[in-house]
């Protein structure tokens, strides 16, 4: 099939392949997915920048299907998503300003490359800890470790004394996010952890979902369902707003979004039903390869000099 | 148990085969004619491009969502 605005020629069926396969993670762990869509893309000889504009319209469409069927299961905490949607995108700039200011200096691609791979090493070897250790405490019948979560969406992680005292800290404003079971969490807490994750968006591209959902269990509090749908939900406004800024630039081929989203709609179904059959702490064990996953594609664009 | 979910596999198999032939007829109905018209849009007004690139997306993200929401209906209501 032959795509007129980027000019490539992609088998359709690919195409809805690597939808759906991006659907299911997207559905289950609430991540955009574009370190497998970006390199899926470029694969098949789509251009570096309509690979990357393409992938953040995908996202879109991706994460409404998968917001939809979250938020019929109860997995979406509208005020937070909004809230967060602000401090991505600001923070998506603050990383791209960031990034020309590094061209400028030099060694802009070490010192990112070596960056991402120290915070994705660490977020995995986290999350091995804290899931496994949190598995094994609730097999010893120990209620401690409780995260206060919305009460049909209970949650235990073993690192909750450190969420709480961070629930604790009084900066005002002090907001309530009853959907999320959190009855007062500094604004400004929010705003950084969005923050960040978009500051790494902005450097790496992507929507950053595997800093992100991690930050929202263990910082704010979140119980791991509802952190999945609300940062998908979270991801449709900071990547509409990434897709229109691509594609005013020329970055943007929708028809080959539209193509990958008839695969996507089915994935992201499938990934958001199923999270219904797993605890918080197994979907958070579940989630370690991703950040090793996109440890791997920096390294392997650090020593080879392509970029995936 | 077992013919539970056979049964189950069985109404999956069947929904993803009509949805397939939606989504064919889509991509030679819609996709084709939409083509050439949206490589002029992008070239010529930018802007507008953009904004219907977002609209395009989530309105097809929606009509799929309900499309496949009616067909698991269809069929696991018959099946069960």
């Amino acid at each position: 099939m032959f795509f007129p605005i980027s000019g490539a020629h992609i088998s359709p069926i690919y195409l809805v392949i690597v939808g759906f396969i991006i659907g299911i993670l997207g559905g289950f762990f609430g991540v955009g997915g574009s370190f497998i869509a970006g390199p899926a893309l470029r694969l098949v000889g789509v251009d570096w920048n309509f690979a990357v504009g393409t992938d953040l319209a995908h996202i879109v469409g991706k994460s409404a299907v998968a917001v939809r069927r979250h938020r019929a299961l109860g997995n979406v905490d509208l005020k937070l998503g909004l809230v967060m949607a602000l401090g991505t995108i600001a923070g998506a700039e603050a990383g791209a300003q960031l990034i020309q200011m590094l061209k400028r200096a030099g060694n802009v691609n070490l010192v990112v490359s070596i960056v991402s791979i120290v915070v994705y090493f660490g977020i995995s070897v986290f999350m091995i800890w804290e899931s496994q250790k949190t598995l094994r405490s609730r097999k010893g019948g120990s209620q401690r470790g409780l995260v206060k979560g919305a009460k049909s969406k209970m949650d235990y992680s073993a690192f909750s004394p450190v969420t709480r005292a961070i629930q604790r800290l009084q900066i005002w404003p002090m907001i309530a996010l009853p959907a999320s079971g959190i009855r007062a969490i500094s604004l400004w807490i929010i705003l950084l952890v969005a923050f960040v994750g978009g500051l790494f968006s902005g450097f790496l591209g992507g929507g950053a979902g595997y800093i992100r959902m991690p930050s929202m269990v263990y910082v704010l509090g979140v119980p791991t369902h509802l952190a999945v749908g609300t940062d998908l939900f979270e991801i449709i406004i900071s990547a509409s707003y990434g897709t229109f800024s691509h594609a005013i630039k020329g970055n943007v081929d929708i028809l080959i979004a539209l193509v990958m989203n008839t695969g996507a709609a089915v994935g992201a179904q499938i990934g958001a039903i199923s999270t219904q059959y797993f605890t918080g702490p197994k979907i958070r064990l579940a989630f370690v390869p991703l950040p090793l996953i996109g440890a791997a594609i920096v390294i392997y664009t650090l020593f080879t000099g392509h970029k995936l | 148990m077992k013919k539970e979910t056979a049964r189950t596999l069985r109404a999956f198999a069947i929904e993803l085969a009509i949805y397939a032939l939606f989504v064919v007829a889509y991509f030679f109905l819609v996709l084709n004619l939409l083509g050439e018209w949206l490589d002029r849009l992008e070239i010529s007004h930018r802007y507008t491009y953009a904004g219907l690139a977002i609209l395009l997306i989530m309105g097809q993200a929606v009509l799929l969502e309900s499309l496949t929401t009616f067909l698991i209906r269809l069929f696991r209501g018959r099946s069960e």
